[in-house]
């Protein structure tokens, strides 16, 4: 599904976090969105996934308006930045959740709720935890868990906050290839919120570097390395 | 070869064995003297006479009628605080607006004014001689010293319990799992029933359970706006008071002891629900 944004424009009271920033996403692309703590990726990526609302500007996904979906509605696979896992469920029903939510008429039965579960914990390389609870998993597993739990709608597309900010570098490399390996064998359009530049210029087809609500460049890495569209880009790429 | 040295082993904050002694037993002294030995000296009056004598105070019809009047007012009262407590917290934690301070203000407040003067200024919205107590007395309806007005007392004295309780917690957990659940598509009830719910689950039970015995227990505010009457706005705390002062002490203390007694069934009822949900306790609160 490719996404376009259009002069979207978010201001809270009288601070702007999104400037009119316009973007094209390519179907099955990844993307990272770059820059600094304040320059208004999360709010980005928190409008594409319809928990926040833009207060002018136009979102669609194929094509078609969006931007007055409703969270539900938009069917994102959203991995929070501290992965906000139900901490009273199992590993097996936090994955599960989104089937059981379901309407009536859609949801699955219990043996191919099963069925699904299992499939995505052996996807992440976890299939025995599904017993555990959250409190119980290391950080890499947890953000396993968040992705499975987030692949388990079959989404439209996939949004990830800060997805490896609370893990240490060595997990980090290895969940690092686990995304793009999910990427891969899915083809899910997935846009993912980083402030690691060699993160995002590792992992990413398409880097946005943003900074203060304003979209500073959109490239893929090597272009971005090679031809910095601004003093920003090249001095926040360098470090 | 050189020696091994041993050295004691050695925890950096257990304090000396003396230090240690001296502060459990002060502690225990002080558990005795201010909680078992009135507890104990309320229980030794209401036996005093025998167990028979105790138990048929109790089946007096103005005792009985207090039991069920303080049962009754404390059924309609906790429901009623527990959703408005969940209410107010949810707003406060969840959400950002204007004049949220002066609300969590106005929560404590029946914690700050004293029982007595909100069963005052009851009275004096609702009683006959303010325009809204006509209202109701030209439409036959009885707030004070009746039945509404002992459960509006009581509903405000009660406030603060939930709401103080569930505030903090909410606060600390945040949005975020909301947030997840309605991505994987629940709706806003969904949410709150199989995520907001069971996350707060304790923290509720323990404001449900002090909101409980205050209901019961509440003297000041419930004495004002009943106007005693006996056999029909008596509260048992207040049968008590009234029994006692009529030196009846037997029945004044079996109905004492049985108030104590409600307190200590809900906190029984509290401990056995925290033993058997232990493990799942232990695997949430590490998170």
């Amino acid at each position: 599904m490719n996404i376009d944004i259009d002069c979207l424009e978010k201001r809270f009271g009288a601070d702007r976090a999104l400037h009119p920033v316009s973007l094209s996403i390519p179907s099955g692309a990844l993307v990272a969105l770059l820059g600094p703590s304040g320059s208004g990726k999360t709010t980005l990526l928190r409008i594409l996934g319809g928990l926040e609302f833009p207060t002018a500007g136009r979102v669609r996904f194929d094509g078609c308006d969006a931007t007055g979906l409703s969270v539900q509605e938009r069917r994102a696979g959203f991995v929070f930045q501290h992965y906000a896992l139900f901490r009273h469920m199992t590993v097996f029903e936090n994955v599960a959740y989104g089937l059981r939510a379901m309407p009536r008429k859609t949801r699955p039965g219990a043996a191919e709720i099963d069925r699904r579960v299992t499939r995505l914990l052996d996807l992440i390389r976890l299939p025995d935890i599904g017993r555990r609870y959250p409190g119980q998993l290391s950080g890499g597993q947890r953000q396993r868990v968040a992705l499975a739990r987030a692949l388990a709608i079959d989404p439209r597309m996939l949004l990830l906050d800060e997805p490896f900010g609370a893990l240490d570098a060595q997990v980090r490399k290895e969940l690092r290839r686990g995304l793009r390996e999910i990427h891969d064998s899915t083809g899910l359009t997935t846009v993912f919120v980083t402030h690691d530049q060699e993160e995002a210029m590792e992992l990413a087809d398409l880097v946005v570097v943003m900074s203060m609500g304003r979209i500073e460049q959109v490239a893929p890495p090597s272009e971005i390395r090679a031809k910095p569209a601004s003093d920003f880009v090249r001095q926040f790429t360098a470090a | 070869m050189p020696d091994v040295i041993l050295v004691p082993h050695r925890d950096v904050t257990t304090e000396p064995r003396l230090v240690r002694g001296l502060l459990v037993g002060v502690v225990l002294l002080l558990i005795g003297i201010l909680l078992f030995a009135p507890l104990a000296a309320v229980f030794a009056s209401a036996l005093s006479e025998g167990l028979r004598a105790s138990l048929e105070s109790l089946t007096l019809p103005e005792v009985r009628s207090a039991i069920r009047l303080t049962l009754m007012v404390a059924a309609i009262v906790v429901p009623l605080n527990a959703v408005l407590g969940i209410a107010a917290a949810w707003a406060i934690a969840k959400f950002d607006f204007r004049g949220k301070a002066v609300l969590i203000t106005l929560i404590d407040l029946p914690f700050s004014v004293s029982p007595v003067v909100a069963g005052l200024s009851l009275v004096l919205l609702a009683g006959a001689q303010s325009s809204l107590g006509a209202w109701f007395a030209a439409h036959d309806i009885r707030i004070v010293f009746a039945l509404p007005a002992i459960v509006l007392a009581t509903l405000f004295v009660t406030f603060p319990f939930v709401a103080r309780e569930l505030i903090p917690i909410m606060i600390e957990q945040g949005r975020a799992e909301e947030e997840a659940a309605l991505t994987l598509g629940a709706s806003g009830w969904r949410t709150f029933r199989t995520v907001t719910l069971p996350n707060i689950r304790w923290a509720l039970l323990y404001g449900v359970l002090l909101c409980n015995a205050r209901a019961m227990g509440e003297f000041g505010a419930v004495a004002v706006v009943s106007g005693k009457i006996r056999g029909e706005t008596t509260t048992m705390p207040i049968m008590v008071e009234m029994l006692y002062n009529e030196y009846l002490s037997v029945a004044a203390f079996s109905l004492a002891g049985v108030l104590a007694l409600l307190a200590l069934v809900t906190l029984t009822l509290k401990s056995l629900l925290e033993w058997r949900h232990a493990d799942v306790l232990a695997a949430t609160r590490r998170h």
